[in-house]
């Protein structure tokens, strides 16, 4: 039983990243737009395009 | 590639699809010949710009038609180039881009993202676009010194998307910021619940069979490590209310929240730290998630509303057409200075208080004044800004300006008013107040008592009653069943800017209505006859076949003609005489008739003077030479006014109406509505609404319902105010309610489902204030331990969402709602 001293902790520090990177991705604005991009992935690249800048760039505040 | 098979889809020849918009082709409009089939020129035009651009993929991606037909303006969007403008709606990122948002009318599938997504590849310097579909809006970012602002609306105006400047950035961009944290904090609270809530079901293990104290030890420390930052960053709202709502001294309902939050987490933390005693972190952390989900889908849903109101009013041009010496210009209207000579073409607004230099026309000022009958302008008369020009070309030189035309000082009062208005505390907040009394008063009864058997066990019961009588159903009562609620009303066609203006609207007390618009339909009707009957058909009959709207009106009232010979001669702005199967008739104008069969009775001549009076247009009828009866023309009232304001009785409300039009006819409507004459004011000016809103205001309850810039202070100054359909910008703004569908039958369907979105949140209060009193009874008896508080509370709260949504309050539209 004494694993639990160990495994609770870590567990606890899963939970924690995971709920950092959530945190992280509501703050920059990931969730503000649920539909469009879902939308954009099937879009087939074409060469002429010049917005490549595709997922680096970041929406409005 | 899907335009080439357009064509052939459809099965029948009749029926061709437009190849841009994928609506039935008009027969005339259909060509043997290679060219595809257009609906429209305006789809032939975009189909075109988007063919030339090598855009074809545009029809492969799209999986559903467009819902209209496109319509191209060729505007030159140039007000969108102008300094003082861009400094308002534009930014600068650090290396030197310029960046916007725009809304764009008409996007709607996936197609769209795609083809407005290409824009860096059509004109050049414009760096990035990113549509943010489902709330149309375009972020759009360019270089200044290779492209325009106005290009890039240019080119998305050709390819049949209208380019809006997005207004209130500032604004936006804080909400968005909020919702973010919001969305972060839930994330918090819910992670933390259900991390504490699975610890605890060892430390119930515990409770039950024994645990070691080592163990029992780590799962407390681990629970309050977990809670600890979802009590500061999560429950820190609710901190931040109550100290706030403390501070003003009103009650609200974080009062009681943080309460029980603190009671329950103070508790724990202290049982920690000794090692002995119950801990309630799973119900603490629960509460919290559930309380913030509550408050943000509140958020979201009076978001919406508020969005869609704003949008319509971004709709409206501000836009002026200067004349220089060199041509003409769009300028933004805050641009325009007192001395500058505009152009109003047929159909624009005013852009400015100022005088007609050239043309003659006809201005609609009924926004401005309420008056409905359009006035002749010539040279040398004043005009407003917020009125239309109907009829055509005016060059107009501008005397006042922005804030200082009439329509300006106008939507300063409406601010004022706006905000000075008091907050009403919701019927949960004013139960918080008690609430949070009879609590704390238990509470220390439970301690009383229990501490003549044992002080220690006195302080856990009496806590654990704090604990378990936190009112998180209580909490999500209101939000949720008012957020349903106005996510209905959305749908059935009213958007609804705050759930507190559903409350005021079932305390009934003195409703106004704006005549034009609510109450008729705006249609000329036949609504008086005197004199002789027979003569009925005979007029009907020489009025078939012009297409005067009095001559309309008469056949609609009259029904079909008999059919006799005709041969008429319509005289322009007179009347019309014709020789109906051998016998004479004249129809017009007093003047007309006279100068056609000589003198007309004494008798008539009262009569038609009397309709006149009345507001109605007063037609004479002459048979064979002799004048036998007169007919009095006005607008008709909607079918379902009358019934309309027989429910808007029944709901309590005093109806009346205040309107800007004359008094006569004012007095007219409202007799044929059955309304007491002291209801109804007519040549009321906008300041005279709001004087007349708010005297009633301080004896009650008051309701303005209205459309116009003329209406907009009464609105603002009202406990509700309600803009109907086709309203004004500034009557958008002022009112605490939009109604997208026109007639005033829709103002009493408001009325029912206020009453019904009440009755639901009643319900909420009353469900959840009986478990509270359960939990209370329990705690006082001493059997509240973690176990009972973590089963009480979910169950409570899920009673309440439960009945929430599943409550109608707003029935459906059964018409889709028009903007």
């Amino acid at each position: 039983m004494s694993v639990m001293f160990v495994l609770l902790p870590l567990a606890l520090l899963f939970a924690g990243t995971a709920l950092g990177v959530f945190i992280w991705a509501a703050l920059s604005g990931q969730y503000d737009d649920l539909d469009t991009p879902a939308i954009r992935i099937l879009h087939e690249d074409d060469a002429s395009a010049a917005s490549g800048s595709g997922q680096g760039a970041k929406a409005a505040p | 590639m899907r335009i080439a098979e357009a064509p052939s889809e459809s099965p029948l020849a009749t029926a061709v699809a437009c190849a841009h918009c994928g609506l039935e082709v008009p027969a005339g409009r259909v060509s043997e010949g290679k060219e595809l089939p257009f609906c429209c020129e305006g789809c032939r035009a975009v189909h075109a710009a988007i063919h030339d651009r090598g855009l074809d993929r545009y029809y492969a991606y799209r999986d559903a038609p467009a819902p209209a037909p496109a319509r191209p303006t060729g505007r030159s969007y140039a007000e969108l180039d102008d300094p003082g403008f861009q400094a308002r709606t534009c930014w600068t990122a650090p290396d030197g881009l310029a960046a916007t948002e725009l809304f764009l009318e008409g996007v709607h599938c996936a197609a769209c993202v795609w083809l407005v997504e290409r824009l860096p590849s059509l004109v050049a310097g414009v760096v990035e676009v990113r549509l943010d579909l489902p709330r149309s809006r375009a972020f759009v970012r360019w270089d200044p010194r290779a492209a325009t602002l106005s290009g890039v609306a240019r080119q998305l105006d050709a390819l049949g998307y209208r380019a809006h400047p997005s207004r209130g950035r500032e604004v936006q961009v804080l909400r968005r910021l909020e919702d973010r944290r919001m969305l972060a904090r839930i994330g918090l609270a819910g992670a933390a619940a259900a991390n504490v809530m699975a610890i605890a079901f060892a430390l119930y293990g515990g409770i039950v069979h024994g645990m070691e104290p080592e163990y029992a030890a780590l799962f407390r420390w681990a629970s309050l490590v977990v809670t600890l930052p979802a009590m500061i960053w999560g429950g820190g709202v609710f901190f931040r209310g109550a100290w706030a709502a403390l501070r003003v001294r009103t009650l609200h309902m974080d009062l009681p929240i943080s309460v029980g939050l603190v009671a329950g987490f103070t508790q724990g933390l202290v049982n920690t730290v000794r090692g002995a005693g119950d801990v309630y972190f799973d119900s603490v952390t629960a509460l919290i998630f559930l309380l913030l989900s509550g408050r943000y889908v509140q958020r979201r849903q009076q978001r919406g509303a508020a969005d869609a109101a704003e949008l319509l009013a971004s709709l409206a041009p501000g836009t002026a057409r200067l004349i220089e010496p060199d041509g003409i210009r769009d300028v933004p209207v805050e641009a325009l200075l007192p001395g500058a000579r505009v152009e109003v073409r047929a159909g624009d607004t005013v852009p400015a208080d100022g005088v007609v230099a050239t043309g003659r026309s006809a201005i609609d000022v009924s926004l401005l004044s309420g008056e409905s009958r359009p006035v002749e302008a010539e040279p040398g008369d004043l005009v407003h800004a917020g009125t239309v020009n109907l009829s055509s070309r005016l060059e107009i030189v501008a005397q006042r300006t922005g804030e200082d035309t009439r329509v300006g000082r106008l939507a300063r009062l409406v601010e004022e008013h706006g905000r000075r208005r008091a907050p009403i505390a919701l019927a949960a907040d004013r139960l918080a107040g008690h609430f949070v009394a009879a609590v704390l008063v238990l509470a220390a009864l439970t301690f009383v008592l229990w501490a003549r058997v044992d002080v220690g066990r006195a302080v856990d019961h009496a806590v654990a009653l704090l604990i378990v009588t936190c009112p998180c159903a209580l909490g999500l009562a209101t939000p949720l069943a008012f957020s349903a609620a106005i996510g209905q009303a959305a749908r059935a066609g009213f958007l609804i800017k705050g759930a507190d203006a559903l409350e005021k609207l079932t305390h009934p007390g003195r409703l106004w209505l704006d005549k034009t618009g609510t109450l008729t339909a705006g249609r000329l009707a036949l609504l008086a006859w005197w004199g002789d009957a027979a003569a009925k058909p005979l007029a009907a009959a020489a009025e078939a076949h012009s297409s005067h709207p009095l001559a309309r009106a008469l056949v609609a009232a009259v029904g079909p003609a008999p059919d006799l010979p005709v041969t008429i001669v319509e005289t322009q702005g007179g009347g019309i005489e014709a020789a109906v199967g051998g016998r004479a008739v004249v129809l017009g104008s007093a003047a007309f008739v006279s100068s056609r069969i000589g003198a007309v009775s004494a008798d008539l001549d009262r009569r038609a003077r009397e309709l006149a009076l009345q507001g109605l247009t007063p037609v004479l009828v002459a048979v064979d030479g002799a004048a036998v009866a007169v007919a009095g023309f006005g607008d008709s009232l909607r079918d379902d006014a009358v019934d309309a304001l027989a429910r808007l009785r029944t709901h309590g409300w005093r109806v009346g109406i205040l309107s800007g039009d004359d008094a006569s006819i004012v007095q007219a409507t409202g007799a044929r509505l059955g309304l007491a004459p002291d209801d109804c004011r007519g040549g009321v000016s906008p300041e005279g609404k709001l004087a007349t809103v708010r005297e009633d205001g301080a004896r009650g309850s008051v309701v303005m319902v209205g459309d116009g810039i003329n209406d907009a202070a009464a609105l603002a100054g009202a406990t509700v105010g309600i803009a109907v359909h086709g309203g004004a910008e500034a009557a958008l703004a002022a009112a605490d309610i939009f109604v997208t569908r026109p007639g005033v039958a829709r103002v009493a369907d408001l009325l029912d489902g206020a009453h019904r979105a009440v009755g639901t949140v009643r319900r909420n209060l009353a469900l959840s204030l009986c478990y509270n009193l359960t939990g209370a009874a329990l705690a006082m008896a001493g059997l509240v331990n973690p176990i009972v508080a973590a089963i009480l509370m979910p169950l409570s709260s899920v009673t309440v969402i439960a009945h929430s949504y599943r409550a109608r309050s707003f029935g459906r539209a059964e018409a889709p709602p028009c903007r």
